[in-house]
């Protein structure tokens, strides 16, 4: 009988964990023992990290796309369809594209996060952000005309995509400005809901005297309510207020509705953190922003979880027991301005340690992000 | 833990979270309440003994009271 793994959701988690079961079980699949189907609602893979280089006019929103069925092995089922319903007791999908229901032996989900902006009064209308493809191209074009006046960033929704991108965009910024001549007339304004500038301490401590040093004015304990973009301010639920000329927020995210009422968690799935293993029902996996899991949503994240759930489905689909386990391990590359990045890894049990900014970390990141796909392929 | 008399109309259970994921899950919850509401934050990183009570502080709310428990934390946090 043939061992159906199903995997919903094509971003970088679905997409290496989908190569990289090709890869492992590939006799099971060729033997016809095993099936792979990769479910995805974009027929393109979307490399989102592009979207931090576009308002500067480093990288267009297309050098962040390419076709899944490029990416994706021959021996994966790849199907162009929303999911719109998981019965993790029927242990079938509901498609929104198809009459019949898809079954599975074991599921990993992968859908990712969405942006929430209209929890936040105002924010839609008043904000930007380069957390979309439009979103960068907009704000890009905003960023083109701003000469003069006040720049806040404000983070506004945490846990977010790639925790490390608003310190970034800070810096590069400064830089960015500075290269114009335009640096004195741009005040840059970074704001935190908590007491420092990174939900990572380690990071928090490393980052706040750069941002110092820089002229980057920081509002801490800052939980914006409310936008108000006719007077141009942004209000905390501390009661303190931050008048602007350009908004660059980081939206409040969500998971898809599905999981809720799937019964896997509130948006997002509740795992065991070390296996990833769903809680609330057998034979599922969550990986990536989808797993909740406490460590940071990041596309180096979802790669090394892809791996650990590779293995233990390779295992379970040959009755071995599985032995796999997530650590935690999380890479992030940091932009410190636009010739220099700093580096860090760490895991459930070792903090991060960032390493002094340097051009050579710099062009290690843009060296990533150029062989990223190989990356998506499951080769790198 | 000492049993406590507090009462209390939300729960948020942000035992497991990592810091600073216990004071993003209460502040969440305080988007969500009506003024006068007390929530209780359940919490069992270390964190959360410094992190909560400047929070609170910061943003002019009321902690009622915060019970220090051997395998958590509890804090009771009334909404201004």
């Amino acid at each position: 009988m043939t061992e159906h793994i199903v995997i919903v959701g094509g971003g970088t988690g679905g997409t290496v964990l989908a190569n990289d079961l090709a890869g492992r079980l590939d006799d099971e699949i060729d033997a016809g023992d095993v099936r792979v189907t990769l479910i995805n609602d974009d027929p393109d893979h979307v490399y989102k990290p592009v979207w931090l280089y576009v308002p500067f006019g480093q990288r267009e929103p297309a050098d962040g796309r390419r076709p899944l069925d490029e990416l994706v092995d021959d021996r994966v089922d790849l199907r162009i369809d929303r999911v719109t319903e998981i019965d993790t007791d029927a242990k079938r999908l509901r498609l929104q594209g198809s009459p019949r229901s898809v079954g599975y032996d074991y599921l990993t989900v992968a859908t990712g996060s969405t942006l929430a902006p209209e929890e936040i009064p105002g924010l839609a209308e008043g904000g930007h952000n380069f957390y979309s493809e439009s979103g960068a191209t907009e704000l890009r074009e905003e960023l083109l005309s701003f000469t003069e006046g006040t720049l806040v960033l404000s983070v506004v929704g945490t846990p977010h995509m790639c925790p490390a991108a608003p310190l970034e965009f800070v810096f590069m910024a400064d830089s960015w400005f500075r290269e114009r001549g335009l640096r004195e007339d741009v005040d840059i304004v970074y704001t935190y809901p908590i007491q420092r500038v990174h939900g990572n301490p380690n990071i928090g401590e490393w980052a706040r005297p750069l941002m110092d040093e820089r002229d980057i004015q920081v509002e801490t304990f800052f939980n914006a309510e409310s936008v108000d973009p006719e007077e141009q301010t942004l209000t905390s639920m501390e009661g303190t207020e931050v008048d602007y000329d350009l908004l660059v927020d980081i939206p409040p995210h969500s998971g898809v509705d599905l999981i809720e009422e799937a019964g896997l968690g509130d948006g997002w799935v509740d795992v065991d953190k070390h296996t990833l293993e769903a809680e609330a029902a057998e034979d599922v996996y969550a990986l990536g922003d989808t797993a909740d899991t406490g460590v940071p949503n990041a596309g180096s994240v979802a790669h090394y979880q892809a791996g650990v759930v590779g293995q233990r489905l390779a295992s379970e689909v040959r009755g071995q027991p599985p032995t796999a386990v997530y650590d935690g391990k999380t890479l992030c590359f940091i932009e410190t301005g636009m010739d220099a990045a700093s580096f860090v890894e760490f895991d459930y049990e070792n903090p991060p340690s960032p390493a002094p900014p340097s051009e050579k970390l710099h062009w290690s990141k843009l060296a990533y992000n150029e062989s990223y796909w190989l990356t998506a392929r499951g080769l790198l | 833990m000492t049993d406590t008399d507090v009462e209390y109309d939300e729960t948020v259970d942000a035992r497991g979270a990592a810091c600073p994921g216990p004071l993003m899950d209460l502040i969440g919850k305080m988007r969500d309440v009506d003024s006068g509401t007390v929530v209780r934050l359940q919490s069992d990183n270390d964190q959360s003994l410094t992190d909560v009570p400047e929070w609170v502080d910061e943003a002019g709310n009321e902690l009622v009271a915060v019970e220090e428990g051997d395998e958590h934390n509890e804090f009771y946090v009334e909404k201004a």
